[in-house]
């Protein structure tokens, strides 16, 4: 469904991505990870089309996805980005039902035919939120409520991949696994495909199907999570899972 | 084994705009001498204050109460010119944002040095024993790194140099709040070995602030579980992690993924964590126990003995 080839990413003379290739199929994760400054974020934005790559290309359904703006709508609105900083990545002084009205205005084809009231409700429904929760705005929210608010905007639009870069990083212990549940909950009720970033291989290995592993700009590895993680192949990839720490102390 | 700290029935008040909001309410715990004390709890449950009232930089209008013992003397009684030698001097603090606390326009020898130069050292006795510091933080060639700014440092770095720094008054007691947090898993692993080092080889106290229970588990010997402002649980860290006593600690143990192996997803707590502004009544934990019932509503847990050295505030620990 998803397929990166050969992506490279310049900026200025420093090549942050450096012929990158990986595909993400229908219904699938592919969790990509890496140290801090690898690329994986770089990835991303050229995938949502926020970066224009140097060359190669992002297909979607082996059609050119095309930076923002020049993008087909029917597929920017396939591919909806969920960041890291709930907070920054919502305008705090908008209200809840204005930043979903918003998506739907941005991407009129996804908009409801019938009440909006009724569609926003069953919007925040899905992401766990009370339908009371419409009316506050942003910066009146918990950070787990913000980013149930960036899901509930990403999916309103009904996608069909989300990219997830870190979001569940800047959250309290327990409410990252309730937003960990509800991302794999929406993903299996809506068959969305998810490329999901983050820096926690234990949480990669949780939800991943398959792991793609990046060292300055390249993929050194990639397979099924339980194989990278499990029986790592290379060297990079084991210096990464030496580094994490596991919760029973090995001595 | 004598104790370095003993905190008491801390508590400490903060301005509100509805009037002061209790934030650290009844604290106990107790920091042996060359012993580790991890202090784990989710965003504002009063892991910060605590640290931050034990070194006196509690914000302006904050009022405490309780006692914290210092090797015997109470510190919230003491005279600010007693506190002031106390800080820096015997206990110590290093931040999660080094950037932060550290001073941008002087370099990172002269701030390491500080404290010796007040002290009445020479310039030799300062320079060579900078040199010491640095380099016990890991710093490469730290003579080269004398006159270097933070700014040029990467994150790591300047956390091994803001760790140099709260070794030069050679303290008894070092309080890190979230010192890895903001690094990079792999330079976070070094860091925390270094810690570890440090405490081991230089007989240390020490309190490690942090949300993440993998860090408290790889260099705490004993761990404080805070949630809204009180002792959730406190104990022995693997005994703790093992077999929590705490309805709350167990499910922050069962939120933990195995790296090496594949986890289930955790079934999530549900509700958010409660505030000390906006605590429940009762138990603060009851809206989100999975094993509540009627008293924890109405009645607090008051935090009592569950095993050698356990200790937790559960109307039903032994059920945890
Ligand atoms: N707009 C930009 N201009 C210049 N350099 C950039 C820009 N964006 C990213 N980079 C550089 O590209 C490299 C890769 O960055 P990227 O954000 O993709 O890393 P990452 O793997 O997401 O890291 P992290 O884990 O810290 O989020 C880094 O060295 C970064 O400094
Ligand atoms: N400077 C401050 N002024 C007012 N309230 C504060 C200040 N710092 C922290 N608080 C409040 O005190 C409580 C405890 O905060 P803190 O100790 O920083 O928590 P933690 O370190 O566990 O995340 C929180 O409710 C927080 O909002
Ligand atoms: S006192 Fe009651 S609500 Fe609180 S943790 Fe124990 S069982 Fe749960
Ligand atoms: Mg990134
Ligand atoms: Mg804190």
């Amino acid at each position: 469904m998803l397929e990166v080839r050969d992506l490279r990413v310049r900026f200025g003379r420093f090549t942050a991505v450096d012929g990158v290739s990986l595909s993400v199929g229908p219904d699938e994760t592919v969790g990509l990870v890496g140290e801090s400054g690898s690329g994986k974020t770089t990835v991303a934005r050229a995938v949502v089309g926020l970066v224009r790559p140097e060359s190669g290309s992002v297909l979607f359904d082996g059609a050119p996805l095309g930076p923002v703006g020049r993008r087909p709508a029917s597929l920017q609105r396939a591919v909806q980005m969920v960041f890291q900083d709930p907070r920054s990545s919502l305008n705090p002084r908008m209200s809840v039902s204005a930043i979903i009205d918003e998506a739907w205005r941005t991407h009129p084809s996804s908009a409801p035919s019938g009440d909006r009231t009724t569609a926003l409700h069953s919007v925040l429904d899905d992401v766990g939120l009370d339908s009371s929760v419409a009316r506050h705005r942003a910066g009146e929210l918990s950070g787990g409520q913000c980013q149930r608010v960036s899901i509930a905007r990403a999916l309103a639009v009904k996608p069909r991949l989300l990219v997830c870069d870190e979001a569940v990083s800047a959250l309290d212990v327990s409410v990252q696994a309730q937003i960990l549940r509800l991302l794999v909950d929406l993903q299996q009720r809506h068959h969305l495909a998810m490329l999901f970033i983050s820096h926690d291989l234990g949480v990669v290995h949780q939800i991943a199907d398959r792991i793609a592993v990046m060292r300055r700009g390249v993929l050194v590895e990639e397979g099924p999570a339980t194989d990278v993680l499990g029986a790592p192949q290379h060297e990079y990839t084991r210096s990464l899972l030496d580094a994490a720490l596991e919760l029973t102390r090995e001595s | 084994m004598t104790d370095a700290l003993e905190v008491a029935g801390l508590v400490v008040d903060l301005p509100g705009r509805g009037g002061p909001v209790r934030v650290v309410d009844d604290v106990s715990f107790d920091i042996p001498a060359a012993t580790t004390v991890g202090l784990i709890g989710e965003s504002g449950s009063g892991k910060t204050m605590t640290a931050n009232a034990v070194i006196d930089l509690l914000p302006s209008g904050a009022t405490t109460g309780g006692s914290l013992r210092w090797r015997g003397e109470e510190l919230l009684r003491a005279s600010r010119a007693r506190r002031r030698q106390v800080r820096g001097h015997e206990i110590a603090m290093i931040f999660q944002d080094p950037l932060a606390a550290l001073n941008p326009t002087q370099t990172v020898g002269r701030q390491v040095g500080e404290i010796l130069r007040r002290a009445g050292q020479s310039p030799q006795q300062v320079r060579s024993r900078v040199i010491e510091l640095l380099d016990r933080a890991g710093i490469p060639e730290p003579a080269a790194r004398l006159r270097s700014y933070p700014h040029e440092f990467s994150g790591g770095m300047r956390q091994r140099a803001m760790i140099a720094l709260a070794l030069a008054g050679s303290p008894a007691l070092l309080l890190a709040d979230e010192p890895t947090t903001a690094l990079d898993v792999t330079v976070q692993a070094r860091i925390l070995r270094l810690l570890r080092d440090i405490q081991e080889d230089e007989g240390l106290a020490m309190l490690l602030v942090s949300h993440d229970l993998r860090v408290v588990a790889h260099v705490a010997h004993q761990v404080v579980v805070m949630y809204a402002g009180r002792v959730a649980e406190r104990g022995p860290t693997s005994a703790v992690l093992r077999e929590p006593a705490h309805p709350y600690t167990r499910a922050l143990v069962d939120s933990v993924p195995a790296v090496r192996t594949r986890t289930a997803l955790a079934h999530p707590l549900p509700g958010t964590p409660a505030t000390p502004a906006n605590r429940p009544s009762g138990c603060a934990f009851h809206p989100r126990c999975p094993i509540a019932r009627e008293v924890c509503r109405v009645e607090q847990p008051s935090v009592r003995s569950v095993g050698s050295g356990r200790w937790a505030a559960c109307h039903f620990a032994e059920e945890a």
